[in-house]
């Protein structure tokens, strides 16, 4: 813990608590898990350095998550689109999934994860996708037809309310925050 | 059970701390029912004889502890202080059974809190399922894989139950009726395969303790144990066949899913618990079925049954014996060579076979089937309870090993508090019903004249009223009192108020949920209305 924090200059470290909602010790792991994610030579500079993408799903947090494709395209601010990520990005990922981000900003992100096509609303395709990514990869673990229909259905008509097939932020957000468990399960603790 | 009745009979009965003992005295009664030899092996025997007898309880294990038939002593003395024993017997078997049934009830009430809170039909529960049903801190593949597929499977059943809801609905009166019938018609059967097993059971008994009885000289070791064994063996086989019936049968009955699991869980387990009472009537009928004048004058058949009670613990005590040595047979000798050739063999049959799934509820069953032999044998055999002990502690080392390497998880993952509750309910009714044999054999069958403590008294439960008689005169008036109807009846009517009163309660407090839901409706109903007002507002600038 000590050789990491000469590592990070403490005013990176002061200003990195005031914009998340992470505590320093929570910082500093995170600190730490990252730079083993980089090759030996890069560790030097870790803060300017950008992880690929596929040693970010080495992560064992990332690794049996259905959705980490998406969240790493969610937070990584890459500019040609390989989605890698920096560690600014790490720590607003594990910032939103601390266990003391407000509901707003949580719910926010899970829409922007769930939105498949980023086009800022949950269509029908929107919605299957997601229920595929939950039931599981494999011929056998995807529901039929019929029952994707029944289901889709069922949801939209439990959270649309101005009734145009889509689920608008708004509506995510109303409906989220009615839903006892999302707060206890959208969380990643290193 | 064992510190009150066996620790002190073995102190007396060997003399230490200056202990002595009388004999309880068999008065009043006829000379020839009081005669009773066991059967303990005299001069030269074989090996095999003491595995007989440790198998089927006979020989040398009838005059030890584990049986009624040891504990002759009347009354103990250790030094000054007289411990009468019957009165002790009979308490602690009392306390034991209100010690489980107080127990039960407590775990239970929690577990009812709990299903009445998860039971309401919950609001959003489609959302709630998708938009937070993955939990974002599993961090194992195996985890996350189990979780997918529990996941698949909660959707898949709740979208069929909305299905079934809708069908039954839309059923026209023709259906309706073809339905019913048919259900009627499978309940026949159901009955139909019960009694069978019912009759079974009676036949076996009746023609094991026939045939045991005769003064077999060694001579055909194994056939013995086997007549021996032979009710455990049908009472075994009825409760491996009947629930495969079962489950067969309630395909055609078109219930939804979850009513079927109970449904086919609440026949497994009548038919578990009521086969064990039919064994236990078939030995009464064997053991009060006089013929003769001299043996009215006893009561109970004193010639095949001079203590009939450790005959009643030595059915109980075969009972758990074979119980534990199948559980172990069908561990060993199908559980691992199945893996062995699913592992080994790659053919399309066995791999088609596949490895046992883990069912929960067969093994609860097995786990409720064996405590009501435990309860209803404690009266029998005072030291069931610890052989129990050791047979579970045992059962559960080789389950669990078991589990982990030959077992592959349900493919229908269980809800695990409201199933909680059930078994729980199911274990009360096994409690219950290891009360009714007892009630019977301490009130209403007289007691052996031969052996055990109650020789002096008509029947077991005589001696609370002689010891109530023993008691200072005050003491005596106040329990006359209490048990008296002018005591009874004002009691009984108070007791029938507060019930009323707590229906009422609940009656409320159920209008005042409804109230409420109602409130949160019409709350959502407002919010719409102004969010679509706001869309409008917005639409047009």
């Amino acid at each position: 813990m000590g050789g990491s924090a000469s590592l990070l200059p403490r005013e990176a470290l002061g200003e990195y608590q005031e914009l998340t909602f992470l505590s320093k010790q929570e910082i500093l792991l995170a600190y730490k898990r990252f730079s083993e994610l980089l090759p030996k030579e890069e560790r030097e500079n870790a803060c300017s350095v950008r992880v690929p993408k596929s040693q970010i799903l080495k992560l064992p947090e990332l690794r049996a998550n259905p959705f980490q494709h998406r969240i790493c395209h969610v937070f990584s601010t890459s500019d040609n689109g390989d989605d890698s990520m920096s560690f600014e990005d790490f720590l607003d990922m594990l910032s939103v999934f601390s266990d003391s981000a407000i509901l707003e900003v949580k719910s926010h992100y899970a829409f922007r994860i769930f939105d498949f096509d980023d086009d800022g609303i949950l269509d029908r395709k929107d919605l299957e996708k997601l229920v595929n990514c939950l039931t599981g990869q494999g011929e056998d673990s995807q529901l039929s037809n019929a029952e994707m229909e029944q289901l889709i259905q069922n949801i939209l008509e439990e959270s649309d309310i101005d009734k145009d097939g889509t689920i608008n932020l708004s509506e995510f957000q109303l409906v989220v925050s009615r839903s006892p468990d999302f707060a206890s399960s959208f969380k990643i603790v290193l | 059970m064992f510190s009150f009745v066996t620790l002190p009979s073995i102190i007396a009965k060997y003399g230490i701390f200056n202990s002595s003992f009388a004999e309880s005295p068999p008065k009043n009664t006829e000379l020839h029912c009081t005669v009773y030899t066991p059967s303990g092996n005299q001069g030269l025997v074989y090996f095999y004889t003491y595995l007989k007898d440790l198998l089927s309880g006979t020989g040398f294990l009838e005059m030890t502890s584990l049986f009624y038939g040891y504990y002759t002593i009347d009354a103990a003395w250790f030094s000054i202080l007289r411990y009468n024993l019957p009165l002790a017997y009979l308490l602690a078997t009392f306390a034991y059974l209100a010690l489980s049934l107080l127990w039960i009830i407590k775990r239970s009430v929690e577990g009812f809190k709990q299903n009445l809170v998860h039971h309401e039909d919950q609001f959003q529960s489609y959302c709630n399922k998708v938009f937070a049903g993955w939990d974002f801190c599993i961090t194992d593949p195996n985890a996350a894989r189990l979780k997918h597929r529990s996941l698949q499977y909660e959707l898949q059943t709740d979208l069929e139950e909305e299905r079934l809801k809708r069908k039954i609905a839309d059923r026209t009166m023709k259906e309706k009726l073809r339905i019913y019938s048919l259900r009627i018609f499978i309940n026949i059967i159901v009955i139909a395969v019960l009694s069978g097993c019912f009759y079974s059971i009676y036949r076996a008994t009746v023609f094991s303790q026939e045939n045991s009885n005769k003064d077999v000289g060694n001579k055909n070791f194994q056939a013995n144990l086997f007549v021996q064994y032979l009710p455990s063996v049908v009472i075994t086989l009825a409760n491996f066949i009947a629930p495969q019936i079962f489950s067969f049968l309630i395909t055609f009955e078109d219930y939804s899913p979850a009513f079927e699991i109970r449904l086919t869980l609440m026949r497994c387990v009548f038919v578990r618990l009521a086969n064990i009472g039919v064994l236990l009537f078939s030995l009464w009928s064997q053991i009060s079925h006089c013929t003769t004048d001299k043996c009215k004058a006893c009561g109970y058949n004193y010639e095949l049954y001079p203590c009939w009670e450790s005959e009643v613990g030595r059915e109980m005590y075969k009972l758990m014996i074979f119980d534990f040595i199948i559980i172990l047979a069908v561990t060993l000798f199908v559980d691992f060579p199945r893996k062995l050739l699913v592992t080994h063999c790659s053919c399309k049959p066995v791999q088609w076979c596949g490895l046992q799934e883990f069912g929960i509820s067969d093994n609860v069953l097995e786990i409720i089937y064996g405590q009501t032999i435990c309860w209803i044998g404690t009266f029998f055999s005072p030291l069931l309870p610890a052989i129990a002990t050791i047979k579970y502690f045992i059962i559960f080392y080789i389950k669990k090993i078991s589990l982990i390497h030959t077992r592959k998880p349900a493919a229908r993952p269980i809800r695990a508090s409201s199933s909680n509750f059930f078994f729980l309910v199911v274990l009360l009714i096994g409690l219950v019903l290891a009360f009714v044999p007892l009630g019977i054999s301490i009130a209403h069958i007289p007691s052996s004249k031969a052996c055990g403590p109650f020789r002096s008294f008509n029947t077991s439960w005589a001696v609370v009223p002689a010891t109530v008689l023993g008691f200072p005169t005050g003491l005596q008036q106040v329990l006359h009192a209490i048990a008296s109807e002018a005591f009874a009846v004002p009691f009984f009517m108070v007791i029938c108020l507060i019930m009323v009163y707590l229906i009422a309660l609940a009656g409320a407090h159920k209008r005042v949920v409804e109230q409420l839901r109602e409130q949160l409706a019409l709350e959502s109903r407002d919010k719409l209305f102004l969010i679509r007002k706001i869309t409008e507002a917005q639409r047009c600038p």
